[in-house]
């Protein structure tokens, strides 16, 4: 596999959002608008490149039967090494992202590509499959908290496109679950014409 | 390829994950602890000049807790000279999607100068209008002292527009400011009886 289908790859064919449909909690959950969606990814793709290269690096050292409480240790702290860091850089952020920032853990996209991909594989092809998957999720995340925005709020990256509300139901859980499906369709469409 | 799982090497391999883990969280924790702490400090100091009437001295040094049925307060006086000008309380009540926690700044005579929201988990589009920058809703309070204008939405008797679809954290919002409207009533008096030799 050449190295840059490594990333793309990531971004359309195994599209974490769209595809493969993992890590629910954060994309339902954080995307109530574009900036959110957008700081979850990042944040998640943070955690992936990471925790992606750490493991590959040592995973012929780790026997079998405890590799997956391995992964995880390594996977938590990095999360909370993010989570300090956020909280000391961008307050802001942290304040909108926080509740979500510790679940980045359980998120099965993490434990996934370390278990499917970085185990297996090189550290410079982990890394660069912790970039594409990242980008697939920043993007999904971005463009169903874009249309939620829009739906819901009016508004985009926090300007307003016409005065009013917009459909509340869209930024509510149940307006998670009615976008993202909608987006599936498109997406799967849109999979099958380019293929 | 991965090594064998016997015994020793789990237990050699799971401590050695965890111990590299744990130092490095040590690290980054003693880095970041600075910064944390001086975010939350100048947001509280934002938050306190956004709210308290004009003040020359240093009211996060002066803060007190006051105690009110059960629960603590923490009251920032803002003194112009040795005067006290007013006080900002930080208070919080449990709102909607839970805690809610406000800044609420009082002049001298007991009117509210501006009400600031420090945290809250309200539904965004919905209750976090109670946000300054979302919506006019926590502007009505400026200027109003509780003594005459009732601190309830209009929904239960009271002088407070509530956030359309948001009762409850509108509720909340109330709740908060009439604690720290009572944690004032107790401060000033106690001023008051302090200082009841100067008038």
């Amino acid at each position: 596999m050449s190295k840059l289908s490594l990333v793309t790859k990531g971004i359309i064919k195994e599209n974490p959002i769209f595809v493969l449909l993992l890590g629910m909690c954060p994309t339902l959950g954080t995307t109530t608008s574009a900036i959110n969606g957008l700081g979850m990814g990042l944040a998640t793709t943070f955690v992936l490149i990471m925790s992606n290269v750490a493991i590959s690096s040592i995973s012929s050292l780790i026997p079998n039967k405890v590799r997956i409480p391995s992964y995880i240790v390594v996977i938590a702290a990095f999360v909370t090494v993010l989570q300090l860091l956020m909280q000391a850089y961008t307050p802001g952020l942290y304040e909108t992202l926080g509740l979500f920032i510790p679940l980045i853990v359980v998120n099965c996209i993490v434990l996934g590509r370390a278990e499917a991909f970085a185990s297996k594989n090189s550290v410079a092809d982990s890394a660069l499959d912790g970039i594409g998957i990242g980008i697939g999720f920043t993007l999904g995340l971005t463009i169903l908290g874009a249309v939620r925005e829009i739906l819901g709020s009016a508004s985009i990256f926090g300007i307003k496109l016409i005065d009013g509300d917009g459909m509340l139901v869209f930024v509510l859980a149940p307006g998670a679950f009615l976008a993202l499906g909608y987006l599936l369709v498109l997406f799967n469409k849109f999979k099958t014409r380019i293929s | 390829m991965a090594k064998e799982s016997s015994l020793k090497n789990m237990l050699v391999t799971l401590s050695v994950v965890t111990l590299v883990a744990s130092s490095l969280l040590g690290v980054v924790y003693s880095l970041t602890k600075g910064p944390i702490d001086e975010a939350m400090t100048a947001k509280t100091n934002n938050a306190i000049a956004s709210v308290a009437p004009a003040f020359d001295n240093d009211p996060s040094a002066e803060q007190f807790m006051v105690e009110l049925s059960g629960k603590a307060y923490r009251v920032y006086p803002a003194k112009m000279g040795s005067d006290v000008s007013g006080y900002a309380v930080e208070t919080y009540s449990s709102g909607f999607g839970g805690r809610m926690s406000l800044m609420v700044g009082f002049n001298a005579d007991g009117t509210i100068n501006g009400t600031a929201v420090l945290s809250h988990a309200e539904t965004p589009g919905l209750g976090d209008k109670i946000d300054a920058s979302k919506s006019d809703f926590s502007v009505q309070f400026k200027g109003k002292n509780p003594e005459d204008f009732q601190l309830l939405v209009k929904k239960d008797g009271g002088d407070v527009d509530a956030i359309t679809a948001s009762t409850i954290t509108s509720r909340a919002f109330c709740e908060a400011v009439v604690a720290a409207w009572e944690v004032f009533k107790k401060c000033d008096s106690e001023n008051n009886k302090m200082e009841v030799s100067n008038e």
